[in-house]
């Protein structure tokens, strides 16, 4: 049974429709990445999941009760939380802002204490607890709005681009830790952002959100590779994204396995670790004897599923074992005759591939 | 020249000997501003904050309207209440016109457009996401606004300042309704307007450092905590 379920959610304002999902599923433990540009429906959607949003038509069914009919919305609110691209600290201490929420639950002051340090501690601010939130730099501010909502221990966690507002090292730490986070505690989340990178990393499902509706969602390499429509080629970008598991290193190279092939990649990632490989078609050399590119890396063979033209240059679909897409020039189409259903080699620099923990 | 050097020499001598009339007007004035203040808080923080959450057509009108009352003349007050409280107007059987029952009233009055003016402005100037947080955190609607009115508390503190400097230092409604009746109803500004016209120079401003001392001592308070607050 899914933990959350939306049927004809609904929203519109003066005329215009902000959201129209006829339905969504999201499983127990699941996290989920909307995705989609600024304007996209992507924080109503939340705020609608949430049951903030007065005016929308629509079912929210949780853990297979409906809101606001079986379930009250109050009782709703209670088991879930939210995180808001803004921090949104109360002007109180660190502790008291991260104890609201176990107040407005009317818990015990030792039970509070106890929780309160705990999600300090989790979110690597337990020495602010003091300070008065109003001091904090945004990513102190942005752990203690994290550290707040997770107090609660809430079934499921909404958050809204709540990375989009720090400076890149910041952020970068932040979701380090969110990671790591989400994984021990296995909340489900729905997370907005406008970053491929961050979905990639963060989530189970991505959802390409624009004007309101949900144009795709399925697992992040499925929509990165099959891209629905072209909007969602457009956002998602052109990249091949491609799942594997680090199955040795030496020297600073990783070898990754994917669907049974070995790409090697430049970094430090443990043995065992998932990692998401993403390579743009550019930078990707076909040519028919692989010897003559020795100097890249990785050479893989494949067949040619479909050549497009693209004005200046050929996008050429390949299937190696898995999907790759590249792109080359007219002249080099014509040069190596290059057809569809041909075999052709594949080959890419280690350093060309940007590498994604997973 | 010699006069005000004679007043001020008195004043200090009424003040150091801790004058009985002086300091049963002192306390009066201190009283009925205080309650006035306090009536004017509840009433005016809690109207505020439902005219400041709420959307409701006609808003903009009723805003104006509260801000027009920040600067309604106590004189006005003081002859309606005048009128009202009036032994054949529609409440003169209370029969409480000329009573310091009566100054709270007018007070009332003048002081809660002034205390709802500024709750308006503070809680609007909350960002709006922040009552979605609260309710977010699984807030009822009850702690959700408890929670608006503690993070709006500092321009709170700036409106009971207002409202207390507005009714403390009011004059015409404390003598129409009060009706200035000496050790009853006279309070600092009423005996102030009476001494300074009888020539009592000295007498009228000894009340007047009273008054300004006063306006001055509760403000240091309440500046204080504000800015202490402000610090943390």
């Amino acid at each position: 049974m899914p933990i959350l379920e939306a049927k004809n959610l609904c929203v519109e304002r003066a005329g215009t429709t902000l959201l129209d999902v006829p339905h969504l599923k999201v499983d127990e433990g699941e996290v989920l990445a909307l995705i989609g540009p600024n304007g996209a429906g992507k924080s109503t959607l939340l705020v609608t999941l949430c049951h903030l949003f007065k005016y929308f038509s629509g079912a929210i069914v949780f853990k297979g009760k409906p809101v606001g009919d079986e379930l009250p919305v109050g009782q709703y609110r209670k088991r879930i939380s939210m995180v808001f691209q803004e921090p949104l600290l109360f002007n109180a201490t660190v502790f008291e802002n991260v104890a609201a929420g176990l107040r407005f639950r009317k818990l015990e002051s030792q039970e509070i204490k106890r929780s309160v340090k705990e999600n300090l501690e989790r979110f690597g601010i337990g020495h602010l607890g003091d300070r008065s939130a109003r001091t904090l730099s945004g990513g102190e501010a942005q752990r203690t709005s994290l550290a707040r909502a997770f107090a609660v221990k809430p079934d499921m966690l909404f958050l809204d681009e709540p990375f989009s507002a720090l400076d890149p090292p910041t952020r970068e730490s932040l979701i380090e830790d969110l990671e790591r986070i989400l994984e021990d505690s296995g909340t489900t989340t729905i997370f907005a952002t406008h970053d491929r990178i961050e979905a990639l990393r963060l989530s189970d499902r991505v959802a390409v959100m624009n004007r309101g509706r949900i144009l795709q969602i399925g697992t992040p390499d499925d929509v990165m590779n099959h891209p629905a429509d072209e909007f969602v080629a457009s956002f998602v970008g052109v990249e091949t994204i491609l799942k594997g598991k680090v199955t040795g290193k030496k020297m600073g190279i990783v070898m990754v396995s994917v669907s049974g092939q070995e790409v090697a990649v430049i970094g430090d990632y443990d043995i065992g670790g998932s990692l998401i490989l993403c390579i743009r078609p550019e930078n990707v050399t076909l040519s028919i004897n692989p010897s003559e590119t020795a100097s890249a890396r990785n050479t893989f063979r494949g067949t040619i599923e479909r050549i497009v033209p693209m004005g200046l240059f050929h996008k050429v679909e390949l299937d190696c074992g898995f999907p790759l897409v590249a792109y080359i020039t007219q002249d080099a189409v014509d040069a190596l005759s290059l057809c569809e259903g041909s075999d052709v080699a594949a080959s890419l620099k280690a350093t060309a591939i940007h590498v994604v923990r997973k | 020249m010699d006069l005000i050097l004679e007043g001020i020499k008195k004043a200090f001598l009424l003040l150091v000997t801790l004058d009985r009339e002086v300091l049963d007007i002192t306390l009066l004035s201190l009283k009925v501003s205080g309650l006035a203040t306090l009536i004017s808080v509840f009433i005016g923080v809690s109207i505020g904050t439902v005219i400041a959450l709420n959307e409701f057509p006609g808003k903009r009108a009723v805003v104006s309207l509260v801000n027009t009352g920040m600067g309604l003349p106590p004189v006005v007050v003081g002859l309606f209440v005048t009128i009202f409280l009036w032994r054949n107007g529609p409440f003169g059987f209370l029969g409480i016109l000329y009573t310091p029952l009566a100054i709270i009233i007018a007070q009332s009055i003048i002081a809660t457009p002034i205390v709802m003016g500024i709750t308006v402005a503070a809680m609007q100037q909350l960002p709006r996401k922040l009552r979605l947080q609260i309710l977010a955190l699984g807030a009822t609607r009850l702690q959700m606004v408890w929670m608006l009115i503690k993070e709006a508390r500092l321009s709170l503190l700036a409106a009971i300042m207002a409202g207390f400097g507005g009714v403390i230092s009011e004059i015409g409604a404390s003598i129409m309704v009060g009706g200035n009746i000496k050790g009853y109803s006279r309070v600092l500004t009423t005996a102030t307007v009476m001494e300074t016209s009888r020539g009592n120079f000295d007498v009228a401003i000894a009340l007047s450092i009273i008054l300004l001392l006063l306006a001055y001592f509760i403000n240091l308070i309440l500046t204080h905590i504000q800015q202490r607050e402000r610090k943390q």
